[in-house]
């Protein structure tokens, strides 16, 4: 494959900055709400805020690829006297929390750092987190070309993991025969 | 579909265990929006007006705004109601945090309770799954630990949980309903929900909040976000430092604390110490806020820091907002700021509210030093102020001793104790302990919202309005250049006019009619934030906030679908406070009772105060005893309410 030059689009996340609002759940529920802003609910959010004042952890956390298996990382990170599951830091879509999935129907929630058309100057979640716990930050990065998984497939790939092929195919053919 | 709201309530009967999920009229939000409109409603409907506050049918009413975990920032308070133990009237005590909005992805507007629960329980609402649980095991815990150990034994680290602590359930008159950094402290609501068997109630909700115009109430959204911004960055010049900013006063983030411990009394309400403040203090003070306070920290969907995580050596950690660091401190005549941070970690586990608390328990020691209560009452009490208001504070919660007296507030325990026990007790509004005030000038503003404030607990530097005048036109005329939020032009030359000194200065200027404009503005945006449940600190407290009454109509238009303009909703503010004050009224509330402490102010003028008590009840449309007329509720389509205040005889016929 060849190699390509791309813009990364990233977000810096300070965790002492971060005063635990969960404004950047709220904005992100409502902008990949449809019709856009027409309703807002966190436990849609692509980003999550792990939050557990009494232990002061305070750390927004990324959705990124659906994974239909648990990985083996279950150890525990200790920094400046906190302890943090080694999960809190994953961003995937995994069987082994309720995180980054749809609540109703567990397809996997994915942050696509708010594509849209004309696009976003920035992240909604960076635009409404006024304490700069979360900043954006654009940089180039040499990458190999690749297919990426469409949404639609990856959520597909989720629901077989989850029902079995042929329940899937059956599902899509009732529907098909519906329509 | 309904839209910012989710159009059911939750009911729950704990005597017989009964749980239910009721849809909700929307007209009721068309003419109370929600939150304390909506549960003033509710109590009007449902409780008789002689219910003693700790009876089966009592209502504990929990109550989101409409606004209430939309997107619009800052919506977030729980409006908790019912009668209160300490004033007997309607209380109403509100809190931030998470628990309204996340009540409201839950798929409910309100929780009502009513009976009483045989057994210590607690309730966990998980979307539509609701049950009542065995509390036996946290009876006794603190109210923050409650939290913690619910949301580990249902394995929801994302339970939003409200809980009281030992206070509640030995039904102190001053217990407070802890969640998180917020609690709902004021009037004894932790009390009715002791006198309910409810320890908790936890919620998780996963469900949406739909939005009737998306994009017009985002883009409202942002413009006040971007207010908050600019406030943030452009502070209000030539005002003192907490009132320069958004949000409640900014004590967790200031550590100078020379206006308050020079300013506020110590004690018992009464000793100013002029000189306290000095370079050592505050390098002590200083050092000690700093070293336990370990993050600023907001509510829910709020850029402004007004809590924090404390965390003192030796003592679980607990969160904190505004005055509290400072009122056990100066009550108990206690010169180490590490006292208050340690005493108001074990007054928050216990749940109670630091208001008034830290004065009962220094009126207490002023009666022993009067004769009135003896050595006998204090026996095993330590000499040092730190700990006999340690062993005191104990003796409340648990209802021992003199401390069960002293439960039941300062006015009720002057009335047992006796002996001239009741001037001791005059720090109160209407039988509450108010903020440990005292002034020189009467400022009539003040004077009326202290005497008939429904909510019967405001401070001084409450409202939009300044509470004192520019010293010069440069800085009046600066003040009032950007100020939109004005609801009339009006208001901006009564500022460029107030005078320190002189014919135009307190306390006949503002004039009675000006003061009365002004409070109806003020009190105005009070009834609408917590109808819709944004905070105060966004709105009615600070000056210039970023909500105001041009852009709530907007705001209540694209978000409910409910087609409002300013006038639609002043009429909606009004008939929420006359309906509120027939409330009262119903359950003997009048004139006599309207006044703030007689100490309040050294310079009273008694024939003044009556006028601006005529000015203000006539502009409300009352009688001259503050009594709603028949027109008015009429007026107000609260005609229900005439009829029955005309049953009762309160409104006489002859009124018309």
């Amino acid at each position: 494959m060849s190699k390509v030059k791309k813009k990364v689009k990233t977000i810096k996340i300070d965790l002492d900055k971060c005063n635990g609002c969960r404004a950047c759940e709220v904005i992100c529920s409502a902008f990949h709400a449809n019709p856009k802003y027409s309703s807002n609910n966190p436990a849609r959010s692509r980003i999550r805020l792990i939050r557990e004042p009494i232990r002061d952890v305070y750390l927004p956390v990324y959705a990124g690829e659906y994974t239909p298996a648990e990985c083996m990382g279950r150890d525990q990170y200790v920094m400046d006297g906190k302890e943090y599951e080694e999960c809190a830091f994953c961003r995937a879509s995994c069987p082994s929390r309720d995180a980054f999935k749809e609540p109703d129907s567990s397809l996997p929630l994915k942050c696509d750092m708010c594509e849209d058309d004309p696009p976003q100057e920035k992240p909604l979640c960076v635009q409404w987190c006024l304490n700069d716990a979360l900043t954006y930050e654009e940089r180039e990065e040499e990458v190999e070309e690749g297919v990426e998984i469409e949404d639609v497939e990856a959520g597909l790939s989720s629901m077989v993991d989850k029902y079995g092929l042929q329940a899937v195919v059956d599902t899509v053919n009732r529907l098909t025969n519906k329509g | 579909m309904r839209y910012a709201e989710t159009g059911f309530n939750l009911e729950v009967d704990l005597s017989r265990g009964n749980i239910e999920r009721v849809a909700t009229d929307p007209k009721l939000t068309e003419q109370h929006l929600g939150g304390l409109g909506t549960n003033s409603k509710v109590l009007w409907d449902r409780v008789p007006a002689d219910v003693e506050p700790f009876s089966a049918e009592n209502l504990l009413i929990f109550g989101t705004g409409l606004l209430g975990g939309t997107p619009a920032p800052g919506a977030n308070r729980t409006i908790i109601t019912s009668y209160s133990p300490q004033t007997l009237l309607m209380g109403y005590s509100m809190m931030g945090g998470f628990l309204a909005p996340e009540l409201k992805y839950a798929g409910y507007d309100k929780v009502i309770f009513r009976g009483k629960s045989p057994d210590l329980v607690y309730v966990w609402i998980h979307n539509d799954k609701v049950e009542i649980r065995d509390a036996s095991h946290l009876r006794g815990k603190g109210a923050v630990e409650t939290q913690e150990i619910i949301r580990r034994e249902l394995k929801e680290p994302n339970a939003q949980v409200a809980a009281i602590g030992l206070a509640g359930e030995n039904r102190v008159y001053t217990a407070s309903i802890e969640q998180g950094r917020s609690s709902a402290s004021r009037l004894g609501l932790g009390a009715v929900m002791g006198d309910k068997g409810i320890k908790a109630i936890a919620v998780r909700g996963t469900k949406d909040i739909n939005l009737a115009r998306p994009a017009e109430f985002l883009e409202l959204c942002n413009e006040v976000l971007k207010y908050i911004k600019y406030r943030n960055e452009n502070p209000v010049p030539n005002v003192m430092t907490i009132l320069q900013g958004l949000g409640s006063p900014q004590e967790m983030l200031h550590t100078d604390e020379k206006w308050h411990t020079e300013n506020f009394m110590w004690g018992n309400s009464r000793t100013r110490r002029k000189d306290f403040w000095n370079d050592e203090i505050e390098r002590k003070w200083k050092d000690t806020q700093l070293n336990v306070r370990k993050r600023l920290i907001s509510c829910y969907n709020c850029p402004i820091k007004c809590g924090a995580i404390i965390s003192v050596p030796g003592i679980s950690t607990f969160m904190m907002k505004c005055f509290s660091k400072l009122t056990y401190t100066m009550a108990a005549f206690v010169d180490d700021l590490d006292f208050g941070f340690r005493i108001a970690q074990r007054a928050t586990e216990y749940g109670v509210d630091g208001f008034s608390t830290p004065q009962i328990m220094a009126f207490a020691f002023e009666l022993k030093d009067a004769g009135i209560l003896t050595d006998a009452d204090f026996e095993g009490c330590p000499s040092d102020n730190e700990g006999k208001f340690y062993w005191l504070l104990d003796r409340i919660v648990r209802r021992e001793g003199i401390g069960d007296i002293l439960a039941n507030g300062t006015y009720w325990a002057a009335q047992q104790i006796g002996k001239g026990a009741e001037a001791f007790a005059h720090n109160n509004i209407k039988k509450h302990e108010q903020l440990p005030l005292k002034l020189g000038m009467l400022n009539p503003v003040y004077f009326l919202m202290y005497a008939t404030g429904e909510k019967v607990n405001i401070t001084q530097i409450e409202g939009q309005f300044p509470q004192s005048p520019f010293m010069t036109m440069e800085e009046r005329e600066e003040f009032v250049r950007d100020w939109h939020q004005v609801p009339d032009e009006k208001f901006k030359q009564i500022v460029l006019d107030w005078e320190l000194r002189g014919e135009r200065s307190n306390p006949y200027y503002p004039t009675v009619d000006m003061s009365v404009d002004i409070v109806d503005w003020q009190e105005m945006m009070h009834y609408i934030d917590d109808a819709l449940g944004v905070c105060a600190g966004l709105s009615s407290f600070p000056l210039k906030p970023p909500y105001h009454i041009h852009n709530y109509p907007h705001f209540i238009s694209s978000g409910a679908g409910i087609d409002m303009d300013e006038e639609g909703l002043k009429q909606i503010y009004r008939r929420n406070r006359s309906l509120l004050r027939a409330v009262n009224v119903r359950r003997g509330l009048r004139r006599a009772d309207e006044k703030p402490p007689e100490d309040h102010w050294k310079k009273r003028f008694p024939e003044l105060e009556q006028q601006l008590l005529d000015a203000y009840y006539k502009f409300r449309g009352w009688n001259n005893d503050g009594i709603p007329t028949k027109e008015s509720l009429q007026e107000l389509d609260l005609a229900y309410v005439a009829e029955d205040l005309e049953k009762r005889g309160i409104i006489k016929n002859e009124q018309g």
